[in-house]
């Protein structure tokens, strides 16, 4: 996406922010944190400094920021912390509604192991009832991937905010989605030398059709294995443009996906990585992103044989840029407790920050818009009643673009319903004031 | 309520009536006239112990535990936060055990010369912590077909299996719960069946065979399960009942009819002094059922008990109240039909499992002494896990259920001190009134009741078992981990130590050399 085309983006979002406004819903306003303990991650903590929100932009930060006379609204967060919004670098948000009702899953592409062109955004969701849940915990954006197969199409960053798919992306074909090891293997065939092969395949093709798309229409061209789709969608990968997200565990097939992406010039990064502190030195000198699930600890699959808690540190010690994920849609806002326990198993606090904001940000390439708290990137931030990472801590103020989301999610008019059980069926009592619950 | 198992129902005039078959009087060792037979064809005679065994389907004493603690030294732990999870939290405490046992709590507690003395400064100190649904052994690691032994989906009841007989001891999932201090877990069959098996309660020792780990004298479970997965296995799956929700139930209840005509036979037969002809009235010319060659001789012309059934055994036994009935059931309307299902067989649910919408129905389960387990937050993976809120165990508690947290979960086994710490904010962030040891209980007093074992275990109380978990910070911290956990007084588990760390026979010699150690 360009410069100009962002811009065309937050344009057309700011204008129907002004146009339509819920009940409860603070309209886009100039927002002033005063007091809080400042975690920017480009740079070091602030304690007792302000960041102001002008237009849906970080305007400033610092301590010695005065706020505006006029049209600010101020919080006041003094004793509580201020993060960038996490970034969950890969969910299904929007993307599946119930995991076992296949009507509400639109996720992956069925049957055919390659499916490049198969692009999220038209299945996205944005009414799901995942997205204000997630975000109430923090989670602000998210790399919304495919699943499944070998190439199983492109994935894009979403801001959890918005009424239409347009309104809420940020990047859309931000990565291809990929996989290797038993997953890919069984889809083609049943070995990884079929599938290291097939994807080999499909990359010559790609560059093969790029340099013959006249003779491609003319149909004056050689067999080519996948669709005319697939080879256009898989241009920027071929180009470094957008990265190829592998998830893939054993270490010997994180090895073969370097040695592929070298062969093509592919950026790859590293998803799950179970493995990935094994070759954690190769890692670091080809600068891999690795996106990690610290809680991860048993070896369930002869694949993942060497899972550890310490994943995250390991490879964070030798230089590896590690970005923590959730991998969970229902409960993305679980990556604070992921990063936690890599925390508790060695991660550096900082480190752990920037892998829920920065890298992630780094990862999709939208870092000089999003992941930290700098003036002019996107007002996405969280105040936190405390510790981000901790269990007594609560997102109490979540901001996207600039505008704080409302606490209301299906969960909290659940919770508001069922409260007390005195008074009459539940449903039946009128709940004049159902979406003020847990606030 | 002690895990001790009833010897069946008319217990105290069946014993009265064997012993006076031999003329002894009340007090005596009531001896059966029934005589089994051993391997080698030799006549023992039966104790009522040994009769409660045949019922239970522990024949001869088989399929029991064989677990023996490790070697224990006395030991204090001095000048911890004591976390009792028995209403107290003690800072500065100490806490004596010596024997397998814990002797006492308290503060500047005097101990024996030769005392094995732990500095607690700094750290906390809570019960072993307890997982009600558990797949460990059963749907082991690596999780792939050859393992796969949860769930028996070939018809919807299979009260006949055991989850005993799928656990595989190499499990490496048991090392790491034991590493994130969770000493007793209940392992369950799957759901994919109304009435899927036996469950069995196991502790996180290492051992060559499931007999070795198993919790003794605990009792075993039943698993039922509610709602989807019956449907969808078998109505969607195989074009066969239970299609529906009303199948379900049909499904239950047939079972339990049947269960009942089986019980009734048994009574009689022992009630008869275990010398009559099997079976009641209604069981006339059934010639099979005493024809089997089983154990009692050729049955034909000398007569001799019922026939074994083993799923109609597994059921009696729950109808006898010796079994323990953990019902997977995720829907509120659902969890009150399973409430009358009970109330029409007379038997108990112990526990619902999954029990997203308890929230809803927890007045019914207070009244009732149900308990519900539940995670903290998993939701919408299906439909009848739609309507979860993080709240769940929260207002369960406060209304005066049994809460509990449990996992289903090779990997939230090992977090279940943090999942109950954000279950315990999450009830406060709603204003509901939780307390340190309220939500401790969620994963260790509770789940004892609701195995049976809280006459044994899950509170640090004086005479309870030594099983206990010695933290390096608060267990309610993302941060803490399990420093030391001890079974029956016994170190097993010491993350300094890594000749004190058990790994699986699996695990050895699979990655290479660098793969030792850590924080696997």
């Amino acid at each position: 996406m360009t410069a100009r085309t962002i811009a065309a983006a937050l344009a057309a979002w700011a204008a129907l922010l002004l146009s339509v406004t819920r009940p409860g819903e603070l309209v886009a306003q100039n927002l002033a944190i005063v007091g809080a303990t400042v975690y920017p991650v480009s740079g070091p903590s602030i304690e007792g400094a302000t960041v102001l929100v002008r237009d849906g932009l970080i305007s400033a930060v610092g301590t010695d920021v005065p706020v505006p006379a006029d049209d600010f609204a101020v919080f006041d967060a003094r004793g509580k912390v201020v993060t960038p919004g996490f970034f969950d670098a890969g969910t299904q948000i929007g993307l599946v509604e119930i995991g076992l009702e296949s009507t509400t899953v639109d996720s992956r592409v069925e049957g055919d192991p390659v499916s490049a062109a198969f692009d999220v955004v038209d299945g996205f969701n944005p009414n799901s009832t995942l997205i204000p849940i997630n975000r109430l915990g923090g989670v602000t954006t998210t790399a919304a991937l495919p699943t499944g197969g070998l190439i199983a199409g492109q994935g894009a960053v979403i801001d959890l905010t918005g009424e239409t798919v347009e309104a809420m992306l940020v990047k859309p074909r931000a990565a291809m989605a990929a996989s290797f090891g038993p997953g890919a293997a069984a889809a083609t065939g049943g070995a990884r030398g079929a599938a290291s092969l097939r994807l080999r395949e499909v990359l010559e093709d790609a560059l093969y059709w790029a340099s013959h798309r006249e003779a491609y229409d003319r149909g004056d061209v050689r067999p080519l294995s996948v669709s005319r789709l697939d080879l256009e969608a898989l241009q920027p990968v071929l180009a470094g443009e957008i990265p190829l997200v592998v998830q893939v565990d054993r270490a010997s097939d994180i090895l073969v996906v370097l040695r592929i992406a070298e062969e093509y010039g592919v950026r790859p990064v590293i998803r799950r990585g179970t493995e990935a502190w094994m070759v954690a030195e190769q890692l670091a000198e080809r600068n891999v992103p690795v996106i990690v699930k610290p809680l991860t600890s048993l070896p369930d699959g002869f694949d993942r044989l060497g899972a550890r808690f310490d994943n995250a540190s390991i490879l964070h010690e030798a230089g590896v840029a590690v970005a923590v994920s959730s991998f969970q849609s229902h409960r993305a806002h679980n990556i604070g407790l992921e990063a936690g326990n890599a925390i508790r198993f060695g991660l550096p606090w900082e480190a752990a920050l920037r892998a829920v904001t920065l890298t992630p940000a780094e990862i999709y390439g939208v870092a000089n818009r999003y992941g930290s708290i700098e003036a002019g990137k996107v007002g996405n931030l969280v105040v936190w009643s405390g510790d981000p990472f901790e269990l007594s801590s609560r997102a109490e103020v979540v901001i996207i673009r600039g505008v704080r989301v409302p606490r209301e999610s299906r969960q909290l008019e659940l919770l508001e319903r069922y409260r007390t059980l005195d008074g009459g069926p539940p449903a039946y009592r009128g709940d004049g004031d159902r979406a003020s619950g847990g606030s | 309520m002690t895990g001790r198992r009833r010897p069946f129902r008319a217990s105290a005039m069946a014993a009265v009536a064997v012993a006076s078959l031999l003329g002894l009087g009340p007090g005596a060792s009531p001896v059966a006239a029934y005589v089994p037979q051993d391997a080698a064809g030799t006549s023992t005679a039966a104790s009522a112990g040994e009769i409660a065994d045949l019922l239970h389907g522990q024949r001869n004493g088989a399929w029991k535990s064989t677990y023996r603690p490790l070697a224990s030294r006395p030991t204090l732990i001095r000048g911890a936060t004591i976390m009792t999870a028995a209403g107290e939290e003690i800072e500065g405490g100490d806490l004596f055990m010596r024997g397998g046992r814990i002797v006492e709590v308290g503060r500047n507690l005097d101990v024996p010369a030769g005392t094995e003395v732990i500095d607690g400064s700094g750290r906390f100190v809570t019960p072993g912590i307890i997982d009600t649904h558990s797949h460990l052994g059963v749907s082991p690691s690596p999780s792939i077909s050859s393992t796969s032994d949860t769930n028996e989906s070939t018809d919807p009841n299979t009260a006949e299996v055991w989850a005993m007989h799928s656990v595989w001891p190499q499990d490496p999932g048991f090392t790491r719960a034991l590493a994130a201090g969770v000493t007793t877990l209940q392992i369950l069959p799957g759901s994919a069946n109304l009435i899927g098996g036996r469950g069995i309660t196991l502790k996180t020792v290492p051992g060559r065979t499931v007999q070795e780990m198993m919790f003794p004298d605990a009792p075993m479970a039943l698993k039922m399960a509610c709602g989807e997965n019956p449907k969808r296995v078998y109505g969607r799956g195989r074009q066969r009942s239970p299609r529906t929700r009303m199948g379900n139930m049909a499904g239950y209840r047939e079972a339990f009819i049947e269960a009942e005509r089986y019980l009734r036979k048994w009574d009689a037969w022992i009630e008869g002094g275990m010398t009559g002809d099997a079976g009641d009235a209604e069981d006339a010319g059934d010639a099979e059922d005493i024809g089997d060659t089983g154990y009692a001789g050729d049955a034909r012309d000398s007569k001799g008990p019922p026939v074994r059934d083993l799923a109609k055994e597994t059921l009696a036994e729950v109808l006898r109240g010796n079994i323990f009935v953990h019902n997977h059931c995720y829907r509120a309307d659902e969890m009150a039909q399973m409430l009358d299902l009970a109330r029409e067989f007379g038997f108990r649910i112990r526990s619902f499992h999954h029990a997203i919408e308890a929230y809803k129905l927890r007045d019914l389960l207070a009244r009732d002494t149900v308990a519900a387990s539940m995670w903290v937050d998993w939701w919408g993976f299906k439909l009848e896990a739609y309507d979860a809120v993080p709240q769940n165990i929260a207002l369960v508690s406060e209304a005066g259920a049994p809460a509990i947290l449990h996992t289903d979960s090779d990997m939230g086994i090992q977090v279940m001190n943090q999942d109950a710490a954000r279950a315990m904010y999450a009830g406060r962030a709603a204003g509901i009134d939780v307390g340190r040891d309220e939500a401790l209980r969620w994963i260790t007093a509770n789940p004892a009741w609701a195995l049976g074992l809280d006459d044994r275990v899950g509170t640090l109380q004086p005479g309870k078992n030594a099983d206990l978990v010695i933290w390096s910070g608060d267990p309610f911290s993302v941060y803490s981990r399990a420093d030391q956990v001890f079974i029956d007084g016994a170190l097993i588990y010491d993350r300094s130590r890594s000749d004190v760390q058990p790994t699986t026979d699996f695990e050895l010699g699979i990655l290479p050399s660098s793969g030792g150690g850590g924080d696997r």
